[in-house]
């Protein structure tokens, strides 16, 4: 790692503050960027680390919503999101191992959106809010390519919230060796229709498919997409997988997913 | 340079350290507490594997200047007062949990994590919870028995195969 300093503010407005200074990047759980820095694949003159602003962590329902801090982490959503959204904690319990699960946090996972992670799919699956300091982004609007985002210098991400689907579910492929999503398909039924979101398998990072959510919508059964077909133009092909196997593995990840979701 | 306290094992300690220290390397090199060890670096082996406020974390991928402040445990602190194995340590020893032995700080320091949460483990609950932790002797089998030992569990029924 190159040298930089870092800086651990209380509130969000001191992070905001630090976050000003030329090269200043935010640090989450650190379990994407710590690696990152250590191949010097960022260099950032100082680091702001999110982990002590208190009035980022924790979760909170409210009127048909889940509100989840962005600097809370993957192993506190596993365990306390449970009544109120299952399908979000089982996500959330099955990130990474459990040590990088006391770490890493959703507002860090969402602020990177790595087209394998797994919190991207449950936030445009749920059609979630990424609240900022400066604004709210509907998760349609925020995720814009593989790791690109909405946001913008110096914003940090303070909470996200959820609307509390009817009936819900997260299937996740791992790929064997890193434990990331191979493809991972979060299916969401709201009382005004059906989200289908898929991680791990495009070019472009986590998406919508369209034509399963107007085929859950009418009929919500595994059967109802079984005339569909996902086109492989856009997936990645790697040694772990070709487009083309990463293609069928959305429909039947997703047919899973209708099926378990509760 | 940034001076940071904590608690180690139950004894306070300071040191000065850079932004960038590890506390993996706050551990070992200025603490001398060498049982945490460096297997990958990436986060990927567990090995460096401490608490922090009682939960289970990476030191490697961790830096000291945000342990500032915190209770950390060591594989140096598992042991009973008077310097005996604690029920962890010696189940390894009893059921052969360690060959090379370059995982065990880590893969105690994880037992002791989903024990204190998870008192009666069941055997996939034990190999889920060791995702993150690797051996490349054992094949596992051993460790898993050592732990639902750990946990007064029969072992027996383990398969071997």
């Amino acid at each position: 790692m190159y040298a930089f300093d870092i800086e651990r503010p209380a509130s969000v407005a001191d992070a905001v503050a630090a976050l000003g200074a030329e090269d200043a990047q935010a640090l989450g759980g650190g379990q994407t960027l710590i690696p990152t820095l250590k191949q010097r694949l960022a260099a950032p003159s100082r680091l702001v680390s999110l982990s002590g602003v208190t009035e980022m962590q924790g979760v909170a329902s409210e009127a048909g919503n889940i509100r989840i801090g962005g600097a809370t982490t993957h192993a506190t959503v596993a365990s306390q999101v449970g009544g109120t959204y299952p399908a979000l904690a089982d996500l959330a319990a099955n990130i990474g191992d459990p040590a990088v699960r006391n770490r890493g946090t959703i507002g860090g996972s969402l602020a990177n959106n790595d087209p394998a992670a797994c919190y991207p799919a449950a936030a445009l699956g749920s059609g979630a809010t990424i609240i900022t300091n400066k604004r709210q982004i509907a998760a349609d609007d925020y995720f814009q390519g593989m790791f690109t985002t909405a946001l913008e210098e110096g914003e940090i991400i303070t909470a996200v919230s959820f609307p509390v689907p009817e009936k819900a579910n997260y299937q996740k492929f791992v790929q064997p060796a890193s434990r990331f999503a191979l493809v991972g398909v979060f299916v969401a039924k709201y009382s005004d229709g059906v989200r289908v979101a898929v991680t791990g398998a495009s070019n472009e990072g986590v998406h919508r498919w369209s034509a399963a959510e107007d085929a859950l919508s009418a009929i919500f059964a595994a059967d109802a997409i079984a005339g569909l077909s996902v086109a492989a133009d856009d997936l990645i092909s790697d040694l772990h997988g070709s487009a083309d196997y990463r293609a069928h593995l959305v429909k039947v990840m997703t047919g899973r997913a209708v099926k378990a979701a509760s | 340079m940034t001076k940071v306290t904590m608690t180690v094992n139950g004894k306070s300690v300071s040191g000065d350290v850079e932004g960038r220290t590890l506390l993996s390397s706050f551990l070992r090199e200025d603490l001398r507490l060498t049982g945490t060890h460096i297997g990958c670096d990436t986060s990927q082996c567990g090995a460096c594997v401490v608490h922090v406020n009682g939960e289970a974390i990476k030191a490697c991928t961790m830096f000291a200047v945000e342990a500032d402040g915190t209770e950390v445990g060591t594989i140096e602190g598992q042991a009973n007062a008077d310097g005996s194995l604690n029920v962890i340590q010696q189940a390894f020893q009893d059921h052969h949990g360690l060959q090379c032995g370059f995982c065990t700080p880590g893969m105690v320091m994880t037992a002791a994590a989903l024990l204190k949460d998870n008192p009666k483990p069941s055997e996939t609950e034990i190999r889920e919870y060791l995702e993150g932790n690797i051996c490349r002797c054992t094949g596992y089998h051993n460790i898993v028995k050592a732990i639902m030992a750990a946990s007064g569990q029969d072992v027996s029924a383990i398969a071997a195969e």
